[in-house]
């Protein structure tokens, strides 16, 4: 795999300004100068995790042209699959003290834990959820999508279907999961508290070290020859049939693993905000996840992760002073980027680092 | 007795009796063909005729409402999808150019060279010494060797054309289906893109469809004369040219 400058800066940035506020969280003093506040620590972590769905959302629009307005599904069950480790954590710590329940399965006047929660109380079998969990649901909604050939804006709609169908799907208390208050009040993970600073600050710095790894991940990927068919499949899918490709065969691939990716993502999310609720699933997340591709710069990986920082500060900056048009700046931002700059924050450096990586590597 | 049953092991694709609707109008009507094993066909006819249309059946595109289309003499083409007809061996280059506008000559080639198309390969593909001498062959033959590093979409429609041929070549079909190859060209490249048919017909079959008569008469070879979904005449261009029923409702317009 060829890393260009843009390739280590990104790395370097993604790493390097996360390990650099949790030092300066953990090793100074409240009050000192140089002292980030545990606040900022949360708000970083939040981010890098927003900035690996914007990852899988580029790999399969950018690549493979496949446009999801339903990506926070996956992102939202990886989180739903952390959460639920999370809970079983809280023990007899929660409001009715029960060991083996849930409050909310208590409130529920429910006796016995579903088969769906055996296990979860067992990190590794979490971890593993996080990834099975949205990876078969993007692995079977893509083998039907993409073998009936549906392509384009349905495409987009029946994405944006499915978080709708598990937004409605999660609401209701007898899933198992929640319902409308989703799962919250978590005291630890792996037997540490998940309101410390210091723990905070390790997940955070986790954070980063797996969107460093799934930034390389996608970059190995679309530079491949997988990475040329998928392109290829993005400018002219009939074409590469013709060729004696199979367009579905690689749209599933890269879809699952793009549903994986988010899905990790959504994992390290909940424990650093606390919370998962079915709003996660609600279908303006997953087109927000878009906006931050789109600002980026679609198709460059790299801008993917740029844009989903940025697009999420200017959120935590503008909720603070007029937290009622955020919406409406967000809509504006998208018109903006669509008309001015169609290659998004990343078009705007030097022309070199402004071309998809796709076209970089081929220059011998 | 057809001339299959007579020469089964000469021929290399029979169309017969294939009759293609779209919403009752019959853009092939009870269209029968015989290519023989390293022919060369020219077929020609009126817009609307079908001849992009019968491609679209051969390469599974389109499914026939009825007939037949065997490849070789036991492969039934209708059973099977684009992809699978690709991989035995029928190559198609489409009326309208078409390549990869985002890759370069040199990753277009590349991705048509024949070999292996599943995902779990070319993950991890990487490319060969091997690989780039037959890269360099196809550029050579094409003429585009100083191209390489162009992008598909920055070709003139001339040069697209050539590359979709090279294309052609790189997949290494036993059957090439060459839709229109010399629209857009100049006099000069029409010629050489004769030439370059011919030379390809040394060792594979091919069918050509196209509107520019002096490049059928180049070519030589067995005509074709499709209108209103069937065949209507076939022989040497002289022959055909020569038939009445062709002057009314072709060359004659
Ligand atoms: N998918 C389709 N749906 C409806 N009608 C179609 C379709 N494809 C082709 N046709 C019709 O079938 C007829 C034959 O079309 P075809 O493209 O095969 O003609 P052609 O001989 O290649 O003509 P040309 O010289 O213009 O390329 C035309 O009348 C066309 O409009
Ligand atoms: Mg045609």
């Amino acid at each position: 795999m060829k890393l260009d400058r843009t390739a280590y800066l990104t790395l370097a940035l993604s790493l390097g300004v996360p390990v650099a506020l949790a030092l300066l969280n953990q090793t100074t003093e409240v009050g000192s100068a140089l002292h980030i506040p545990t606040y900022v620590v949360a708000l970083a972590g939040k981010y890098l995790c927003y900035a690996m769905l914007a990852l899988a959302v580029d790999l399969v629009w950018g690549f493979a042209g496949i446009l999801s307005l339903g990506h926070a599904a996956f992102f939202a069950l990886g989180g739903y699959a952390m959460g639920m480790y999370l809970m079983r954590q809280i023990g007899t710590r929660g409001v009715y003290g029960n060991a083996e329940l849930p409050d909310f399965m208590v409130f529920l006047g429910w006796h016995e834990l579903p088969w769906y929660w055996q296990g979860s109380q067992w990190f590794p079998f979490a971890v593993a959820m996080a990834l099975i969990v949205p990876g078969v649901l993007a692995m079977g909604f893509g083998w039907l999508a993409f073998r009936s050939r549906v392509t384009g804006v349905y495409l987009s709609i029946i994405t944006q279907a499915l978080t709708y169908a598990l937004l409605l799907a999660f609401f209701r208390n007898d899933m198992g999961f929640g319902g409308n208050n989703g799962m919250t009040d978590f005291k630890d993970i792996l037997g540490l508290n998940v309101q410390a600073d210091s723990t905070r600050s390790a997940l955070m710095v986790i954070s980063a070290l797996c969107l460093c790894v799934q930034y390389l991940v996608a970059r190995f990927v679309v530079q491949s020859r997988f990475g040329k068919v998928l392109i290829a499949v993005r400018n002219t899918e009939s074409r590469t049939r013709f060729l004696g490709y199979r367009p579905e065969a690689y749209k599933l691939v890269v879809w699952t693993l793009s549903a994986v990716m988010a899905g990790i993502g959504g994992a390290l999310y909940v424990p650093q905000v606390g919370i998962i609720n079915p709003s996660e699933f609600a279908p303006a997340n997953s087109i927000e996840a878009v906006i931050w591709v789109a600002v980026g710069g679609r198709g460059t990986l790299s801008g993917a992760i740029l844009g989903a920082v940025a697009v999420n500060f200017g959120k935590t900056w503008f909720t603070g002073m007029l937290p009622d048009y955020w919406l409406y700046a967000l809509g504006a931002l998208f018109i903006f980027v669509t008309l001015f700059l169609p290659k998004g924050i990343m078009g705007l450096f030097a022309k070199r680092a402004a071309k998809p990586v796709a076209v970089l590597e081929v220059a011998e | 007795m057809t001339e299959t049953q007579t020469l089964p092991g000469d021929t290399l694709l029979y169309l017969g009796g294939v009759t293609v609707s779209f919403d009752g109008f019959r853009a092939l009507n009870a269209l029968s063909l015989v290519l023989e094993k390293g022919e060369m066909r020219a077929v020609i006819g009126p817009n609307g005729a079908g001849k992009t249309t019968m491609m679209d059946v051969i390469t599974g595109k389109t499914r026939p409402d009825t007939g037949k289309v065997m490849f070789g003499v036991n492969t039934d083409l209708t059973q099977l999808d684009e992809p699978a007809i690709a991989a035995l061996g029928i190559g198609r280059k489409f009326q309208k150019p078409t390549v990869f506008e985002p890759h370069t000559v040199w990753d277009n080639i590349l991705l048509a060279l024949a070999g292996d198309r599943k995902p779990r390969f070319s993950l991890w593909a990487k490319e060969t010494a091997e690989e780039r001498t037959r890269i360099e062959s196809v550029l050579e033959t094409v003429r585009m060797k100083d191209q390489r590093h162009r992008l598909g979409g920055d070709l003139s429609h001339g040069q697209k054309q050539w590359l979709e041929i090279g294309m052609l070549l790189a997949q290494e079909p036993q059957l090439l289906l060459v839709d229109e190859p010399v629209a857009g060209m100049t006099d000069a490249e029409t010629e050489q893109t004769a030439e370059l048919l011919r030379e390809i017909n040394k060792t594979r079959s091919v069918v050509v469809v196209e509107h520019d008569m002096a490049f059928v008469r180049a070519l030589d070879v067995k005509v074709t004369v499709l209108h209103e979904g069937s065949v209507l005449s076939e022989g040497s261009i002289d022959n055909v040219s020569a038939d009445p029923r062709v002057v009314e409702v072709y060359l004659g317009r």
